[in-house]
Protein backbone atom coordinates (compact mmCIF):
# COMPACT_ATOMS: atom_id res chain seq x y z
CA UNK A 1 0.00 0.00 0.00
CA UNK A 2 2.69 2.57 0.98
CA UNK A 3 4.64 1.66 -1.53
CA UNK A 4 1.79 2.41 -4.31
CA UNK A 5 0.74 5.18 -2.75
CA UNK A 6 4.68 6.90 -3.29
CA UNK A 7 4.40 6.34 -6.84
CA UNK A 8 0.83 7.69 -7.18
CA UNK A 9 -2.09 6.21 -9.28
CA UNK A 10 -2.57 4.27 -12.88
CA UNK A 11 -2.17 6.62 -15.86
CA UNK A 12 -5.58 7.33 -16.59
CA UNK A 13 -5.80 8.96 -13.26
CA UNK A 14 -2.33 11.21 -13.59
CA UNK A 15 -3.44 12.20 -16.82
CA UNK A 16 -6.98 13.19 -15.99
CA UNK A 17 -5.33 14.99 -12.78
CA UNK A 18 -2.61 17.06 -15.11
CA UNK A 19 -5.36 18.09 -17.37
CA UNK A 20 -7.76 19.37 -14.68
CA UNK A 21 -6.34 20.23 -11.53
CA UNK A 22 -5.13 24.08 -13.00
CA UNK A 23 -8.88 24.84 -13.83
CA UNK A 24 -9.69 23.81 -10.17
CA UNK A 25 -7.24 25.92 -8.77
CA UNK A 26 -8.32 29.12 -11.05
CA UNK A 27 -11.80 27.47 -9.88
CA UNK A 28 -10.76 28.29 -6.67
CA UNK A 29 -8.62 31.96 -7.19
CA UNK A 30 -11.91 33.00 -8.83
CA UNK A 31 -14.19 32.21 -5.79
CA UNK A 32 -11.97 33.72 -3.28
CA UNK A 33 -11.94 37.17 -5.62
CA UNK A 34 -15.18 37.24 -6.14
CA UNK A 35 -15.89 36.71 -2.59
CA UNK A 36 -17.92 40.01 -2.14
CA UNK A 37 -19.72 39.92 -5.49
CA UNK A 38 -21.07 36.48 -6.02
CA UNK A 39 -21.65 32.94 -3.80
CA UNK A 40 -18.80 31.75 -2.13
CA UNK A 41 -15.90 33.63 -0.39
CA UNK A 42 -12.17 32.77 1.50
CA UNK A 43 -13.35 30.04 3.15
CA UNK A 44 -14.86 28.15 0.34
CA UNK A 45 -11.99 28.88 -1.89
CA UNK A 46 -9.55 28.53 0.61
CA UNK A 47 -10.29 24.62 0.56
CA UNK A 48 -10.97 24.26 -3.00
CA UNK A 49 -7.22 25.60 -3.45
CA UNK A 50 -6.39 23.01 -1.06
CA UNK A 51 -8.16 20.81 -2.60
CA UNK A 52 -6.56 20.89 -5.99
CA UNK A 53 -3.03 19.98 -4.23
CA UNK A 54 -4.55 17.04 -2.66
CA UNK A 55 -5.62 16.16 -5.92
CA UNK A 56 -2.19 16.26 -7.22
CA UNK A 57 -0.74 14.22 -3.79
CA UNK A 58 -3.58 11.33 -4.27
CA UNK A 59 -2.18 11.20 -7.63
CA UNK A 60 1.37 11.39 -8.18
CA UNK A 61 2.31 10.77 -4.55
CA UNK A 62 3.42 12.99 -2.38
CA UNK A 63 7.18 13.56 -3.48
CA UNK A 64 5.39 15.37 -6.60
CA UNK A 65 3.17 17.89 -4.59
CA UNK A 66 5.64 18.84 -1.77
CA UNK A 67 7.45 20.03 -4.87
CA UNK A 68 4.70 22.13 -5.43
CA UNK A 69 3.91 23.40 -1.81
CA UNK A 70 6.36 21.93 0.97
CA UNK A 71 5.33 21.58 4.05
CA UNK A 72 7.05 24.60 5.34
CA UNK A 73 6.14 26.25 2.44
CA UNK A 74 2.18 25.08 3.89
CA UNK A 75 3.14 26.44 7.38
CA UNK A 76 4.73 29.80 6.05
CA UNK A 77 1.63 30.60 4.24
CA UNK A 78 -0.68 29.98 6.71
CA UNK A 79 0.78 32.20 9.29
CA UNK A 80 0.89 34.87 6.44
CA UNK A 81 -2.69 34.81 6.24
CA UNK A 82 -3.51 34.95 10.08
CA UNK A 83 -1.32 37.85 10.03
CA UNK A 84 -2.47 39.57 7.48
CA UNK A 85 -6.10 38.87 8.75
CA UNK A 86 -5.05 40.20 11.88
CA UNK A 87 -2.77 42.80 10.15
CA UNK A 88 -5.98 44.05 8.09
CA UNK A 89 -7.96 44.30 11.52
CA UNK A 90 -5.41 46.49 13.40
CA UNK A 91 -4.75 48.70 10.59
CA UNK A 92 -8.83 49.65 11.50
CA UNK A 93 -7.01 51.49 14.57
CA UNK A 94 -5.56 54.89 11.79
CA UNK A 95 -9.44 55.61 11.37
CA UNK A 96 -11.09 54.43 14.82
CA UNK A 97 -12.29 51.34 16.16
CA UNK A 98 -10.79 47.28 15.04
CA UNK A 99 -11.99 45.83 11.84
CA UNK A 100 -12.97 49.73 10.84
CA UNK A 101 -13.30 49.16 6.46
CA UNK A 102 -10.95 52.04 6.38
CA UNK A 103 -10.73 51.78 2.32
CA UNK A 104 -12.35 53.43 -0.67
CA UNK A 105 -15.88 51.76 -0.72
CA UNK A 106 -15.94 51.67 -4.41
CA UNK A 107 -18.48 51.23 -7.32
CA UNK A 108 -20.83 48.35 -6.42
CA UNK A 109 -19.95 45.19 -8.69
CA UNK A 110 -17.12 46.09 -9.31
CA UNK A 111 -14.34 44.11 -8.78
CA UNK A 112 -12.50 46.38 -6.98
CA UNK A 113 -14.57 47.38 -4.19
CA UNK A 114 -16.17 47.05 -0.83
CA UNK A 115 -12.33 48.15 1.11
CA UNK A 116 -11.39 45.55 3.12
CA UNK A 117 -13.32 42.64 2.65
CA UNK A 118 -12.03 41.13 -0.46
CA UNK A 119 -8.06 41.80 1.35
CA UNK A 120 -9.77 39.69 3.89
CA UNK A 121 -10.94 37.24 1.55
CA UNK A 122 -7.91 36.32 0.13
CA UNK A 123 -6.29 36.30 3.55
CA UNK A 124 -9.03 34.10 4.54
CA UNK A 125 -7.85 31.90 1.66
CA UNK A 126 -4.27 31.42 2.26
CA UNK A 127 -5.23 30.52 6.03
CA UNK A 128 -7.31 27.91 5.07
CA UNK A 129 -5.76 26.57 1.98
CA UNK A 130 -2.22 25.84 3.68
CA UNK A 131 -3.89 24.81 7.22
CA UNK A 132 -5.87 22.26 5.58
CA UNK A 133 -3.17 20.81 3.19
CA UNK A 134 -1.08 20.79 5.98
CA UNK A 135 -3.90 18.65 8.07
CA UNK A 136 -4.31 16.48 5.12
CA UNK A 137 -0.54 15.55 4.71
CA UNK A 138 0.20 15.28 8.53
CA UNK A 139 -2.99 12.66 8.63
CA UNK A 140 -1.83 10.86 5.69
CA UNK A 141 1.99 10.65 6.76
CA UNK A 142 1.25 9.60 10.27
CA UNK A 143 -0.88 6.93 8.29
CA UNK A 144 2.06 5.52 6.21
CA UNK A 145 4.52 5.53 8.90
CA UNK A 146 1.93 3.77 11.13
CA UNK A 147 1.88 1.19 7.80
CA UNK A 148 5.71 0.89 7.60
CA UNK A 149 6.36 0.19 11.00
CA UNK A 150 3.48 -3.09 10.73
CA UNK B 1 -41.67 22.36 0.97
CA UNK B 2 -41.93 18.50 -0.44
CA UNK B 3 -39.09 18.67 -1.76
CA UNK B 4 -37.22 19.96 1.46
CA UNK B 5 -39.37 16.59 3.30
CA UNK B 6 -37.88 13.77 0.91
CA UNK B 7 -34.14 15.28 1.05
CA UNK B 8 -34.72 15.33 4.84
CA UNK B 9 -36.20 11.48 4.63
CA UNK B 10 -33.17 10.99 2.56
CA UNK B 11 -30.73 12.24 4.91
CA UNK B 12 -32.07 10.29 7.81
CA UNK B 13 -32.08 7.12 5.97
CA UNK B 14 -28.52 7.66 5.16
CA UNK B 15 -27.33 8.11 8.63
CA UNK B 16 -29.16 5.39 9.77
CA UNK B 17 -27.62 3.32 7.10
CA UNK B 18 -24.00 4.79 7.95
CA UNK B 19 -24.58 3.75 12.13
CA UNK B 20 -25.73 0.45 11.13
CA UNK B 21 -23.27 -0.99 8.30
CA UNK B 22 -20.41 -2.72 9.11
CA UNK B 23 -18.63 -1.73 6.29
CA UNK B 24 -16.11 1.12 7.23
CA UNK B 25 -15.71 2.81 3.17
CA UNK B 26 -19.72 1.66 2.68
CA UNK B 27 -20.55 3.80 5.50
CA UNK B 28 -17.92 6.51 4.71
CA UNK B 29 -19.63 7.06 0.89
CA UNK B 30 -23.67 6.59 2.88
CA UNK B 31 -21.90 10.10 5.26
CA UNK B 32 -21.34 11.86 1.92
CA UNK B 33 -24.46 10.93 0.51
CA UNK B 34 -26.16 12.94 3.62
CA UNK B 35 -23.61 15.62 3.39
CA UNK B 36 -24.45 15.97 -0.57
CA UNK B 37 -28.41 16.01 0.31
CA UNK B 38 -27.77 18.61 2.95
CA UNK B 39 -25.84 20.70 0.59
CA UNK B 40 -29.17 20.27 -2.07
CA UNK B 41 -31.22 21.50 0.97
CA UNK B 42 -29.31 24.69 2.00
CA UNK B 43 -29.39 25.77 -2.07
CA UNK B 44 -33.31 25.11 -2.25
CA UNK B 45 -33.27 27.30 1.29
CA UNK B 46 -31.67 29.65 -1.26
CA UNK B 47 -28.15 29.79 0.84
CA UNK B 48 -25.85 29.19 -1.90
CA UNK B 49 -22.89 30.49 0.14
CA UNK B 50 -23.78 27.61 2.66
CA UNK B 51 -24.21 25.34 0.14
CA UNK B 52 -20.58 25.65 -1.44
CA UNK B 53 -18.79 25.44 1.73
CA UNK B 54 -20.96 22.76 2.67
CA UNK B 55 -20.48 20.72 -0.54
CA UNK B 56 -16.40 21.24 -0.55
CA UNK B 57 -15.67 20.71 2.82
CA UNK B 58 -17.37 17.42 2.30
CA UNK B 59 -15.91 16.64 -0.24
CA UNK B 60 -12.72 17.17 2.04
CA UNK B 61 -13.95 14.97 4.81
CA UNK B 62 -14.52 12.03 3.08
CA UNK B 63 -11.25 11.89 1.28
CA UNK B 64 -9.80 12.29 4.65
CA UNK B 65 -12.07 9.28 5.89
CA UNK B 66 -11.86 6.91 2.96
CA UNK B 67 -7.72 7.54 3.58
CA UNK B 68 -8.12 6.74 6.86
CA UNK B 69 -10.60 3.80 6.82
CA UNK B 70 -8.91 2.24 3.43
CA UNK B 71 -7.75 -1.25 4.34
CA UNK B 72 -7.67 -0.94 8.11
CA UNK B 73 -9.08 -2.83 10.64
CA UNK B 74 -10.64 -1.13 13.30
CA UNK B 75 -12.40 -2.77 16.28
CA UNK B 76 -16.14 -2.69 16.46
CA UNK B 77 -17.71 -2.75 19.85
CA UNK B 78 -20.79 -4.01 18.49
CA UNK B 79 -20.81 -7.03 21.23
CA UNK B 80 -21.58 -6.48 25.14
CA UNK B 81 -24.10 -4.63 27.56
CA UNK B 82 -26.57 -3.61 24.85
CA UNK B 83 -29.40 -3.93 27.55
CA UNK B 84 -28.12 -1.16 29.73
CA UNK B 85 -26.89 1.02 26.31
CA UNK B 86 -30.30 0.42 24.62
CA UNK B 87 -31.75 1.72 28.09
CA UNK B 88 -29.50 4.45 28.36
CA UNK B 89 -30.31 5.78 24.45
CA UNK B 90 -33.44 5.52 24.83
CA UNK B 91 -33.67 7.39 28.23
CA UNK B 92 -31.73 10.26 26.09
CA UNK B 93 -33.83 10.33 23.42
CA UNK B 94 -36.63 10.95 25.67
CA UNK B 95 -35.11 13.55 27.84
CA UNK B 96 -34.58 15.32 24.61
CA UNK B 97 -37.86 15.25 22.65
CA UNK B 98 -38.95 16.52 26.47
CA UNK B 99 -36.47 19.36 26.01
CA UNK B 100 -37.20 20.12 22.39
CA UNK B 101 -40.92 19.96 22.55
CA UNK B 102 -40.71 22.87 25.71
CA UNK B 103 -37.63 24.95 23.58
CA UNK B 104 -39.00 24.90 20.28
CA UNK B 105 -42.43 26.79 21.14
CA UNK B 106 -40.78 29.54 21.95
CA UNK B 107 -38.88 29.88 18.30
CA UNK B 108 -40.30 31.69 15.90
CA UNK B 109 -41.99 29.76 13.09
CA UNK B 110 -39.81 27.75 10.33
CA UNK B 111 -39.54 30.84 6.97
CA UNK B 112 -40.30 33.58 9.01
CA UNK B 113 -37.32 34.84 11.17
CA UNK B 114 -37.00 37.87 13.24
CA UNK B 115 -35.37 40.35 11.98
CA UNK B 116 -34.29 42.88 13.87
CA UNK B 117 -30.98 42.89 13.52
CA UNK B 118 -30.87 41.48 9.83
CA UNK B 119 -33.27 43.70 8.99
CA UNK B 120 -30.90 46.59 9.03
CA UNK B 121 -27.94 44.52 7.47
CA UNK B 122 -30.27 43.71 4.67
CA UNK B 123 -31.34 47.46 4.30
CA UNK B 124 -27.90 49.24 4.54
CA UNK B 125 -25.17 46.36 3.70
CA UNK B 126 -24.67 47.85 0.71
CA UNK B 127 -24.21 51.37 1.91
CA UNK B 128 -22.35 50.54 4.62
CA UNK B 129 -19.23 48.08 3.12
CA UNK B 130 -20.15 48.33 -0.28
CA UNK B 131 -20.12 44.69 -0.92
CA UNK B 132 -22.70 42.86 -3.30
CA UNK B 133 -22.45 39.85 -1.55
CA UNK B 134 -24.32 40.34 1.73
CA UNK B 135 -23.38 37.24 3.59
CA UNK B 136 -19.69 38.33 2.72
CA UNK B 137 -20.34 42.00 4.69
CA UNK B 138 -21.99 40.15 7.46
CA UNK B 139 -18.81 37.75 7.72
CA UNK B 140 -16.20 39.82 7.15
CA UNK B 141 -17.88 43.52 8.08
CA UNK B 142 -20.31 43.50 10.84
CA UNK B 143 -19.67 40.38 12.73
CA UNK B 144 -15.80 40.34 11.77
CA UNK B 145 -14.94 39.35 15.39
CA UNK B 146 -16.81 35.84 14.86
CA UNK B 147 -14.60 35.29 11.58
CA UNK B 148 -11.13 36.68 13.85
CA UNK B 149 -12.50 33.44 15.70
CA UNK B 150 -13.21 30.77 13.63
CA UNK B 151 -9.75 31.74 11.87
CA UNK B 152 -8.13 31.28 14.82
CA UNK B 153 -9.93 28.15 15.84
CA UNK B 154 -8.56 27.00 12.63
CA UNK B 155 -5.01 28.10 13.56
CA UNK B 156 -5.06 25.78 17.03
CA UNK B 157 -6.37 22.85 14.93
CA UNK B 158 -3.65 22.91 13.25
CA UNK B 159 -0.86 23.33 15.14
CA UNK B 160 -2.40 20.53 17.41
CA UNK B 161 -2.42 18.18 14.58
CA UNK B 162 0.37 19.18 13.70
CA UNK B 163 2.42 18.74 16.79
CA UNK B 164 0.78 15.98 17.95
CA UNK B 165 0.95 13.38 14.41
CA UNK B 166 4.92 14.81 13.59
CA UNK B 167 7.44 12.20 14.12
CA UNK B 168 9.61 13.68 16.88
CA UNK B 169 7.09 13.31 18.83
CA UNK B 170 6.50 9.49 18.31
CA UNK B 171 10.42 8.42 18.48
CA UNK B 172 11.01 6.14 20.98
CA UNK B 173 13.85 6.37 23.82
CA UNK B 174 17.12 6.76 22.49
CA UNK B 175 15.92 6.82 19.05
CA UNK B 176 17.04 9.70 16.66
CA UNK B 177 14.64 10.82 13.77
CA UNK B 178 15.39 13.96 11.51
CA UNK B 179 12.99 16.27 10.99
CA UNK B 180 11.89 15.56 7.24
CA UNK B 181 10.83 18.30 5.04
Amino acid sequence: MSREHDKGMSLIVKTITRLTVGLILLYGVYIVMHGHLSPGGGFAGGVIIALSFINIMLAYGKEDAFKKLSRAAASMWESIGAIMFLGIALLGFTGGYFFLNFLNKGEPFKLFSAGIIPLCNIAISFKVGAGVFAIFVALILLKIDVEKKE
Amino acid sequence: MIELYVLLVLMIIGALVAVELKDLLSSVIAVGAVGLALSIVFLILKAPDVAITQLVVEILALIILIRATLKKDLPLATTGRWFVNTLITACFIVLFLAVGMKCFKDLPAFGEPLMRVSGTYIKEGLQRTGAVNLVSSVILDFRAYDTLGEATILFTAVIGVLSIVRRIGRKKVGEEIKEEE
